[in-house]
Parts: structure tokens; sequence; C-alpha cells
């Protein structure tokens, strides 16, 4: 995901448009200061400050590790299995998503307050972890696989689909510790993520063809409903669509 | 050092609803105004666009509208006896920023509190007893009353083109509307929106049972509508990205759709976005304001002279720049001494969830406000006699929009993860609903604002501190309106019911409303107040802090539009009466 860089660019206008702008103007009489001025008739230009860019979910791995994506595609295949109403997380994109998340500005946590001095506080003063995504993901995947080597000889990409449902329950249910990171810090990260990624818009790497969308009926970027807000209790039948259009209006007609 | 620019007639602080309502007033009545805002400038084409917008992964997980806790941010703690910890992501309220602030994400739920509020304490002495409120909490009367507070009312829900069905008018009571509200003296701008499913079988159920439901009255506009500032907005399309969205449609109310478009062609006006404000600076003898100082996003300091200072950004921002600038004395729980960050308060926040298994209520219809209520169990509308607590909520069924990330309600029990939670996922997502009751928030003694000692911001200052929790009468009413909100829940027929009455302590991961109150609060007694009736400082006449800062406690509603009318009452403080005998304390 693009992150809105409020210091690069103040008052939501880009350079260029500052630069071509008569209702800015800087504060002062020093062309230093960054602190905008506004009067009289605004001045935008429609979609500047709005897009985001779709992944490329065609690339290489942008933060993991081969073994670190194996063990993320192992587990979010486990977490959203493949049956009669779904494909799987891992074929929905979820592990793609995670990564392109972690490769941006989420996975450093740069909007939140990561100042110390970091301390364990009550449940209800939340999550005090000074680490960032990126290393919850790191650490918690390599002693992941490490217990894994310990206890079953192979690494957790490795392991019989019944053997992941019963470690991916163990570390649900703290029954395992592993070492690094404290055990719910990270798997509760790892399910947050991985139901992000499937529920998202699929511009942001997973969700593929609008799977969960069309599995809970869900239709999307849709705008308008004021002709269906009084049809009650009644399918009615959307498809979905994603910010990124619907597969069938890339075909000519 | 701060470079000092030329002065000004008034500085207004924050550009969300309350400060650019104020602003254009003043600007109006003849004053040059500077309007300070931390944030970006916000336009609804620019960064609401129908095409982008309907995002839950930008908007509703990464929080991309609300202030970044890196900016700013709380601490937070149940009782002095802990040690406050910082708030690192936003869970339980959600502070906006730039113009507009949190008046661009917040759902659009336009109520005026009742007459019995502003005359709270004196109110429940009448009718229950002089010794009726327990010690416990901290009532007390707003130095105002309803018939003050009813044109600002009025005047606030024109320019929001509020939606809805009025219940009382001087003709009358009107069938359909609120039969619990104060006398209006004129309906609601715009006609109530049409009702989804859910809401509309419980206004059936509700009916049924004696009570009087009613649309829950809503600054999202029906239909076409053009306020008395010139500004034209469109009707609600009930697309389901609301609460934690900017509205791409120009149907939700903030200031950046009703009043910033009119304000920033007026001559008189410039906004600084990206300025932070730093403090308040006084005379030596602390008796006059003399003007602000901010910091630019290049971290250059200016020094803003004005005549006139009025602080109007969120409730946090006025507290913690009134502690910081040395305004008041701050308030100290265990002398009860102070009146800077007194009488904190929140919302109790209850819910019922009803899973059925021949509906489709077709969740992702919704919108911020759009629903059916009744009011039966808020506030003082019923007898408390006997009951063990004062208080109450507003009991209804506000569909906002079922977004797949974070509305996939389940049963108590199901799986988190794997095919038997995908299964109840998918059989649950379109036949449950909810209803819920927003409760009011009786201050406390123990629950207050406060700088926090070791924790700073970006700038080096230090973060607000919250220190509260849920007293035992609000934890009594939750108990007791969340029943009566489940009798008639059973009473619709689910397969299943869930109650969720608000436990304590309370917790600040989930989300649960930005409806922070206090810490800086109006009245007629400068001992347990800080500003008057006209939201003017005690012993600093040129000074105004506006907002829910100024709530001596929270009833069973949603803010909004009292921040809003107390707005237009500041304003009419200033330009009616303080500008006659400036340096006074108005006196009227």
């Amino acid at each position: 995901m693009k992150e809105k860089d409020d210091d690069a660019a103040p008052g939501g206008l880009t350079r260029r448009q500052l630069l071509g702008s008569s209702a800015a103007l800087l504060v002062g009489a020093s062309g230093a200061a960054k602190g905008l001025t506004f009067q009289g008739t605004p001045e935008w230009k429609p979609f500047d400050n709005v897009a985001v860019e779709p992944v490329d979910t065609d690339t290489a791995w942008q933060f993991f590790t081969d073994e670190e994506a194996a063990t993320v595609e192992a587990i979010v295949e486990r977490l959203i299995p493949a049956d009669d109403l779904s494909m799987s997380g891992k074929e929905a994109g979820c592990a793609v998503f995670i990564d392109r998340q972690l490769a941006g500005a989420y996975g450093g946590y740069e909007r939140l307050y990561m100042h110390g001095p970091f301390q364990d506080g009550t449940p209800e003063q939340g999550d005090q972890s000074a680490l960032t995504p990126k290393q919850r993901y790191r650490l918690g995947l390599g002693a992941l696989n490490d217990h894994c080597r310990n206890e079953h000889g192979a690494v957790f990409a490795e392991l019989s689909e019944e053997q992941r449902d019963q470690l991916l329950a163990q570390l649900e249910q703290e029954e395992i510790q592993l070492d690094d990171i404290d055990t719910q810090l990270f798997f509760e990260l790892v399910l947050t993520n991985t139901m992000e990624g499937f529920f998202a818009d699929p511009i942001y790497g997973g969700n593929r063809d609008m799977v969960s969308w069309k599995m809970l009926g869900f239709p999307g970027a849709r705008y308008d409903y004021r002709n269906y807000v009084e049809r009650h209790n009644e399918d009615l039948g959307f498809e979905p669509v994603s910010i990124g259009g619907r597969p069938d209006w890339q075909t000519q007609g | 050092m701060a470079t000092k620019l030329p002065p000004t007639d008034a500085v207004v602080v924050g550009l969300g609803w309350a400060g650019a309502i104020i602003a254009n007033q003043l600007v109006d009545a003849g004053l040059k105004v500077v309007g300070v805002e931390r944030g970006p400038w916000r336009d609804t084409a620019k960064d609401f666009n129908i095409a982008s917008v309907t995002d839950e992964l930008r908007y509703a997980q990464r929080q991309e509208l609300m202030l970044r806790t890196a900016q700013n941010t709380i601490t937070l703690r149940n009782n002095p006896t802990q040690t406050a910890l910082p708030m690192r992501k936003w869970g339980s309220f959600h502070p906006g920023n730039g113009t507009g602030g949190a008046g661009n994400h917040w759902a659009g739920i336009t109520f005026r509190f009742q007459p019995e509020e502003f005359r709270l304490k004196s109110h429940l002495e009448e009718r229950y007893g002089a010794d009726s409120i327990p010690d416990e909490l901290s009532l007390q009367d707003w130095g105002t009353d309803w018939e003050e507070m009813e044109p600002h009312y009025d005047a606030f829900e024109k320019i929001a083109g509020t939606s809805g069905r009025a219940g009382q008018l001087a003709s009358g009571r009107q069938e359909g509307g609120n039969p619990f509200e104060g006398t209006r003296s004129s309906d609601y701008p715009t006609p109530p929106l049409k009702q989804p499913y859910s809401p509309t079988l419980f206004a059936e159920t509700a009916r049924e049972m004696g009570y009087q439901p009613f649309p829950v009255p809503s600054s999202l506009v029906s239909e076409t509508y053009t306020n008395p500032l010139g500004v034209t907005m469109g009707p609600c399309t009930f697309c389901g990205f609301c609460t934690n969205y900017g509205c791409a449609n120009y149907s939700k109310a903030s200031a950046i759709t009703t009043v910033l478009p009119t304000l920033i062609r007026k001559e008189n006006f410039e906004a600084r976005t990206h300025c932070e404000v730093l403090k308040v600076t006084t005379d030596s003898d602390g008796r006059r304001a003399t003007g602000i100082v901010y910091v630019d996003s290049a971290g250059r300091r200016w020094e803003q002279p004005a005549e006139i200072v009025i602080i109007a950004a969120f409730t946090f921002e006025n507290v913690r720049l009134m502690l910081t600038s040395n305004i008041g004395e701050a308030y100290d729980p265990a002398t009860r001494r102070g009146t800077t960050g007194r009488n904190y308060a929140y919302q109790t926040a209850n819910n019922v969830q009803l899973f059925f298994d021949d509906k489709n209520f077709n969740p992702y219809i919704g919108a911020g406000a759009v629903g059916m209520g009744i009011d039966e169990f808020n506030n003082d509308n019923f007898d408390h006699s006997g009951l063990g607590f004062f208080g109450g909520g507003s009991t209804r069924v506000t569909p906002i929009g079922a977004t797949p990330i974070n509305a996939r309600p389940t049963p108590p029990g199901t799986p988190r993860w794997g095919s038997n939670w995908k299964r109840a996922t998918v059989d649950n997502y379109a036949s449950t609903m909810s209803i819920g009751c927003e409760a009011s928030n009786y201050s406390s003694p123990n629950n207050y604002l406060s700088l926090d000692p070791t924790y700073r911001d970006r700038l080096g200052r230090p973060l607000l501190r919250i220190t509260f929790d849920f007293t035992q009468n609000d934890l009594r009413m939750a108990q007791y309106v969340t029943e009566k909100t489940a009798e008639i829940a059973r009473r619709m027929n689910p397969r299943q019911i869930v109650a969720n009455p608000r436990t304590g302590p309370w917790d600040g991961r989930p989300y649960q409303s930005s409806h922070v109150v206090g810490g800086f609060v109006m009245g007629a007694d400068p001992s347990n107040s800080s500003v008057n009736k006209h939201l003017q400082v005690w012993g600093v006449p040129n000074l105004f802090v506006v907002g829910a800062s100024a709530f001596p406690q929270n009833p069973g509603y949603n803010p909004t539009g009292t921040v809003g009318a107390l707005a237009f009452k500041a304003a009419d403080g200033i330009v009616n009466h303080y500008l006659r005998n400036p340096g006074e304390m108005i006196s009227t």
C-alpha cells in the first residue's frame, strides 16, 4: 500500500501543484517554511491524492526469504483451507499480500507511535511490543521452523496438513512457547494479516478473483444502493466489483 | 525561537466542525481570522474519490484518515495506581486529522441532547432527592439551558442538512418522531433516509411492544440539499463505506462538505495546514491570551498574535493545550482541586447480536447513520427509583455496511480459522444483525486527564494521559439497558441472541466510540468548570475553548450535534457580547 507522506507533500499538494497554485502561499517571508496558507478558491487536480498502486503479484518475494515464504504459504493454506466454499488462502494470494504489506509502510509501523520506554502493561493497555511487523515475522517464522526441526525433524512447510493444523492450534492456545518472540503476538498478527489478505480488495495481492467476496455475497466496491435499500430479505444477485474492476471488463465484446 | 507574524483579530486552532463553524461566523462579523490545522487540507474530489474510497484495508485497517499515533497519541491506564502506557495503535477511539477532522470519518448520527441534560444534577436531585446522586459520580449542570441551546442546534442542523423526523414541534407531538426530544423550533432540513431491512424489522417489533421507534437523526442527507452558506450536498447512496471513511458523494456532512468550501473563499480568512500548535501564549499575569505558537512541517516555529484565541481541536488536544499552556489549575484527584482535566467521560457502548436462519439483511447496504431507534431506556426517560443507577442508552439498529475484513459475525465458540470457521462465516454473514445501545457515561472524580510524566510526542511534549474506568453506576446501567435490548431481540425470534453489555475494566483495544468528552468543562461555577456557558475561559476572557471537552458528563447520545451547537453558541457569544466589551468576561 502506498502511504501518503504528509511531510513531503504539505497541504496535500504535490510539489508540482504547489508551484502552479496561486492559492497556496508559504507562510511568512521565508521560502523555507513548509506550513501552507490557503486563501481564496482552492486549486486541486482530481485523483491526485487517492490512487493506490495495485500490487504486482508476479514478481519475486519482496520481504520474505524463500524459506519464510514457503512457511507463510503453508500457514495460510491451513488457516484458510481449500474446500467446497473457496480456494485456499495460499491460492488466494494471502502470502503475497502479507509480503507486499511488510515491504511497505505497514511493515515498519511507520504511522505508529514506536517510542519507548517499552514495558509490559495490562492487556487493556494494548500492544506494547517494540517489534515491527517485519521483525515479528522474521523472528516468529524462524522460531516456528526451529521448533519444527527440533520436534518433527522438518520445517513447517514439510509437515502434513494434520501436523500443521495441530501446531497452529497449539500456537493459538499458547501451548507452544516460541523462542525469541511472544507466541501470541506472532500468531495473532499472522491470523489478522491472513484474514486481511483474504477479504481486502484484490488490488493488494490477495482475494484472488474476489473469491472471498463471491463466497460471502459481498458486492465489493459498489457505490449506489438507492434502488435496493428497500428491497428487503431478497437475494439481490450482485456480482462483486474490485477497485481494479472485474476480469470480464477486460474482454472486448 | 518563534518568528513573530503580523497580528490578526482572531486565531482558530483546528479546522474540524467546531473551528470551521466559529471561523465562518467571525469572518461574517467582519473579523480577520487565521485558522491553524495540524493535518493536511482535504477536499472531497481530491481525497475521497468514488473510484478509490471503497477500500477497507486502507481506511479501516490502516486508519489512513486518522491522526497517526507517530505524530501524537495518548497514554492510558484504568486507575492512578497503574503506570500509563501509550496507545500505539488507535483502538477504543479514532481521532482525526486534517481539515474536517474526525468529522470526515464520523458516522453522522446527530442527536440533540435533551432539555434535562443541561441541568442534569439539579434535575436528578429534584426528581429523586437531594442525596440521590452517589459519591462516585461528579455530575453537574452545564450553566446553560434548553432555551439557550435550541437555536444553535437548529443552526447546526441547517448547515449539515440533517435528515430525520421531528418528534416535538411548537405545534405539539409529531407521529413517527422521537417523543422524548426537546421542542424544536423547526423540522429537520431533509426527510428521513430510506430504511434497510434490519432497522425496519427492529422498528416493527419495538412498535408491537409499545415502544415509539423513530428514524435515527442523520447528517447524511436524504435528498439534494443546499445549506444556508450556499453549499450543495447530494443524497446518501447507502454505499456502506461510511464510518471510518470519507464520503465521496458529498452526502455526509463535515466541515469540508458544508462550511470550508464557502469559508476559504472569504477574503478575511486564511487557513494554515500542517501547522501544529504548541501552546497558547499569555501576558505576564496570565489574564490575557496573546496568541499561539505553532510549528510547521519543516520544524520552524511561528508566533501568531491575536486579539481573540479560539481552541477548537479534538477533546484530547484541547485539554493537552490547556495543560501545557498552564491555563487553569490542573485537576488533582487526591484533593479534587483544579479544573483542567476534570470530569473526563466516555460512552458506554453495549449491543445484542441476533443470528437468524431465514433472513437476508444484505448487510453491505448501509451507512453510518441510517437506522431506527427508541429512547424509552435512555437518560432519565424511565423511572430510576430503586434501580441503583442513573443514565441509560439510545437503543437502535444502524447497519453501517458489512465490509468483510471486520464484519464477519459468528456465534461464540466458532473457531477463528479452518473449514469450520469458513462455513460459519458464510452461514452467518447475511443473516446476522445487531441492536446497539449507545449509553451514557457519567463523570467520576477518579476519571481525569493529565500530562504523562514519561512519554513524549515527536516534538518533545508530554502525551496526554487518560485515567479512566467505568463506574459501578455505569456497569449496572449497562446490564439493565442491555437486558431491555435483549427483550426486543428475543421477540424478533432469531435462532440465537448474544448479549454484550459493557463490562469493566475499560479496554483500550476494541473500538467502542470516539465520543471522548470533558476535561475542560462548561458551567456556572469557576470552582468546578473551566469555561462559562459561552465557552469563554474563566479568568482569561479573550480565550475560548470549544468542543466536546466542554461536556460535564456524557448522556446516551452521540456528541457531534452538541459540538456543532456549542460552536454556534461560542460564536454568538463572541460576536453579540464579547466584541461589545472586549477583554471582559461575558456577564449575560
